[in-house]
């Protein structure tokens, strides 16, 4: 089951298509990346789930019905361009925020409370947002993002200007959030983060959805039949390669080698090794997924005109 | 409680609070009638000094006529001019020398000081010699009875203004205290749209380089966001001058009561001491003015003054708050600002033109165009502007002020989520088509 789908949607701007007919699934109680490169179109989109902007055509379907006005209090929208009002303090601040999400003023005080204690920031409740450290600032920002308790969690870049430390306690809270049976948009640059808690994405480039599945599955689908091969060293002069196999780089430790090789695609991974246990022992033998980040890397680069 | 109503709450209670606003808000008032009081207190002040002025009369015949005063004691003496002025001895303020018969010889009085002499005391001096020079010249005519004729002659005209009401009712008019309302009014209006108007645009661009506004309109409408920061604004406009009234006229009222006291019996002996005939005249103005201020009608101009300021802030904050919202920076404003302030300036000297024709084709066309009519009509209100003309100018300066704030909310919409470069003319016109 779906939470939310855009149909064909397309937004024009002065002189520039932001969205050329993006269709997009995001399935219930999962985390979704968005990926894309910058301006590819991402925030553009994201506008259009939060009910900022209107599309030029297409439908944003939630629950498999239409969105309306009142979709925004089942969404937690934390926006790339974060930033609160630095001379409120930050009680004060967070109250004002949660109300306009449509909590009434004593469950928004309530579950308020309960979030700062969780983030041990409570003393901090009468202090200027100014006074606080950026991390500080940003786990505010996070609380505000959570407080009305939302069905969809959009989270645009979340980590940059993260440190690692509040990066780790970030990731913990969205996983958090996905076991509570959250839906999670995630839209970033960061791919080890994708391959880490994406559960499925969808590429964006050029306004034009280029790939989009499985996290697991869209790396299988890349794979380029590269293996990592532990042996026991052999003899100098003496090679491994066969017609079956290329080895594509060797690496050499006293009486262990390290070999990076790429099988026809043909062959199983039982005849490569049969063959190679002809000729050798073998220590250990991993297939090589490519990464998210090669994969966008050659998506973005194949989809876009190479006479640029 | 509704959205836009959580927003004009907070954004109302937070600049009412801030420390600029009730400074302002309180110091003001005093301000106010400090200009007005000032000048009498220290008038005050320095008649509490009662200085010597010593006479030397060498014809025996003034002496008799200098009456001391709340300032000035007046001394004669015989001792020469030569004396005081060799002499350490500063008893005396001023000296004055009277040599010969004034009325052969008007060079013959001279007043000595070692200071500047004030104005006050050569007037008292002039005042009493001159008054009876006068009636010295008037004995060498030999008539009889000649001081008597003159004053029964003399006749103090003043023209009576009057005005002619619908119903036939006569009742006194005065142009001048029409004018000084209307200026009042028109410069208040003027003031309150720059000054609330720019902190309309201050609050949007400050949201807008905040960042928080992305955050803001992911759960709020764009045109709540907006109207909520210009009602807020403007109710916190009205508060501040709800206040000014009140502190400025209980200040001012206090401030009678205070001066009143002293100021009275003083004002009263100068005037009997001076200008006999200054009184009548006085008390005639006063009773004038008031008049005239009776036949003003002030709640009439009141409602007027509310419904012209809020139409007119209306119509320019949500212009102010475009212009926030299209810009990056501080700096970036002024483009756009500079022909909004031409057309606020230009309204200014039409309403200062229009005082002095007040029903004249200027004043007529600039209380009907939208942009000018809350500031001009402000300054024909006192003087009886027809009904139709009051109607047809507050119909289109609403129709203009909300098409204004919808073409507003149009480009605040996509203004407020573009950051990187200042936008063009063209290009902001172009947002108003986004859907």
């Amino acid at each position: 089951m779906n939470f939310l789908e855009t149909e064909h949607v397309v937004k024009q701007f002065s002189g520039h298509l932001a969205l050329n007919k993006v269709s997009i699934r995001v399935p219930e109680g999962k985390i979704f990346g968005l990926l894309g490169p910058n301006g590819a179109g991402k925030t553009t989109l994201i506008r259009i789930i939060n009910r900022i902007t209107a599309p030029d055509s297409g439908t944003v379907r939630i629950d498999g019905r239409e969105s309306r006005p009142d979709d925004i209090y089942r969404i937690g929208y934390m926006p790339e361009e974060r930033g609160l009002y630095k001379k409120m303090k930050v009680g004060e601040q967070a109250l004002y925020l949660a109300r306009l999400k449509g909590l009434p003023y004593d469950e928004a005080k309530k579950r308020l409370t309960r979030w700062f204690d969780k983030f041990g920031i409570t003393s901090w409740w009468n202090r200027e947002l100014e006074e606080l450290s950026k991390g500080m600032q940003q786990k505010v920002q996070f609380i505000i993002t959570v407080i009305h308790d939302p069905a969809l969690l959009i989270f645009d870049e979340p980590f940059s200007g993260f440190d690692p430390i509040n990066v780790d306690i970030l990731k913990q809270e969205i996983l958090e959030l996905k076991q509570q049976g959250k839906t999670i948009i995630f839209s970033t640059h960061n791919m080890a983060s994708v391959e880490e808690i994406c559960d499925e994405i969808t590429l964006i480039n050029r306004a034009e959805v280029v790939l989009s599945g499985e996290v697991r599955e869209i790396r299988r689908r890349f794979r380029t039949q590269t293996f990592r091969l532990s042996i026991p060293s052999l003899p100098e002069g003496t090679s491994l390669a066969s017609d079956n196999f290329a080895v594509l780089s060797e690496n050499r430790h006293d009486d262990v080698t390290e070999l990076r090789i790429r099988k026809q695609q043909q062959i199983s991974n039982a005849d490569l090794l049969t063959e190679i246990s002809r000729s050798s022992d073998i220590y250990s033998f991993t297939e090589e997924l490519p990464s998210m980040n090669e994969i966008f890397i050659n998506t973005v680069s194949g989809t876009n005109p190479t006479h640029e | 409680m509704n959205k836009i109503g959580i927003i004009i709450k907070r954004e109302y209670i937070r600049r009412v609070s801030k420390k600029s606003f009730l400074l302002l808000t309180l110091l003001m008032p005093f301000l106010i009638v400090a200009i007005g009081f000032v000048p009498f207190w220290l008038a005050q002040i320095r008649s509490d000094d009662v200085r010597n002025v010593v006479v030397i009369d060498t014809t025996g015949k003034y002496l008799s006529l200098f009456q001391d005063t709340d300032s000035y004691r007046f001394v004669g003496s015989e001792k020469s001019l030569e004396d005081y002025r060799n002499s350490r001895d500063k008893e005396a303020y001023a000296i004055l020398s009277i040599t010969g018969d004034l009325l052969d010889n008007p060079g013959a009085a001279a007043l000595y000081s070692e200071k500047q002499i004030p104005g006050d005391l050569s007037r008292i001096v002039n005042q009493a010699i001159s008054r009876q020079l006068e009636s010295d010249k008037l004995a060498t005519f030999n008539i009889p009875n000649l001081k008597e004729i003159i004053d029964e002659s003399k006749i103090r005209f003043s023209i009576q203004t009057l005005k002619w009401g619908d119903d036939g009712e006569e009742s006194a008019s005065s142009a001048s205290v029409a004018s000084i309302v209307g200026m009042a009014s028109t410069l208040l209006i003027y003031m309150f749209i720059i000054m609330y108007g720019s902190m309309v645009m201050q609050g949007v661009l400050e949201e807008k380089t905040n960042r928080i506004v992305e955050l803001m309109v992911s759960s709020v409408r764009p045109f709540d966001l907006m109207m909520g920061k210009i009602i807020a604004l403007g109710f916190v406009g009205l508060t501040q001058l709800f206040l000014w009234g009140v502190m400025t006229t209980g200040l001012f009222f206090a401030g009678m009561m205070f001066m009143g006291g002293s100021i009275d019996p003083q004002a009263l002996q100068a005037g009997m001491a001076m200008q006999p005939s200054a009184m009548p005249a006085q008390m005639e103005g006063i009773q004038e003015i008031y008049q005239v201020i009776g036949t003003i009608n002030f709640a009439e101009l009141l409602f007027f003054f509310a419904i012209y300021f809020v139409g007119g802030y209306l119509l320019y904050a949500s212009v102010f708050a475009a212009i926030g919202s299209s810009v990056n920076q501080q700096e970036d404003t002024q483009q756009f600002m500079t022909p909004i302030m031409i057309f606020i300036i230009f309204a200014l000297y039409a309403g200062i033109g229009s005082i002095e024709n007040p029903d004249g084709p200027l004043a007529f066309w600039c209380s009907l165009i939208p942009f000018t009519s809350p500031i001009v009509m402000m300054v024909r209100l006192p003087f009886e502007v027809p009904l139709w003309e009051k109607l047809l100018s507050i119909a289109l300066l609403y129709v203009s002020a909300f098409g204004i704030v919808w073409l507003s909310a149009k480009i605040y919409r996509v203004g407020i989520l573009m950051y990187g470069k200042k936008p063009s003319l063209k290009e902001i016109v172009k947002w108003v088509k986004y859907k």
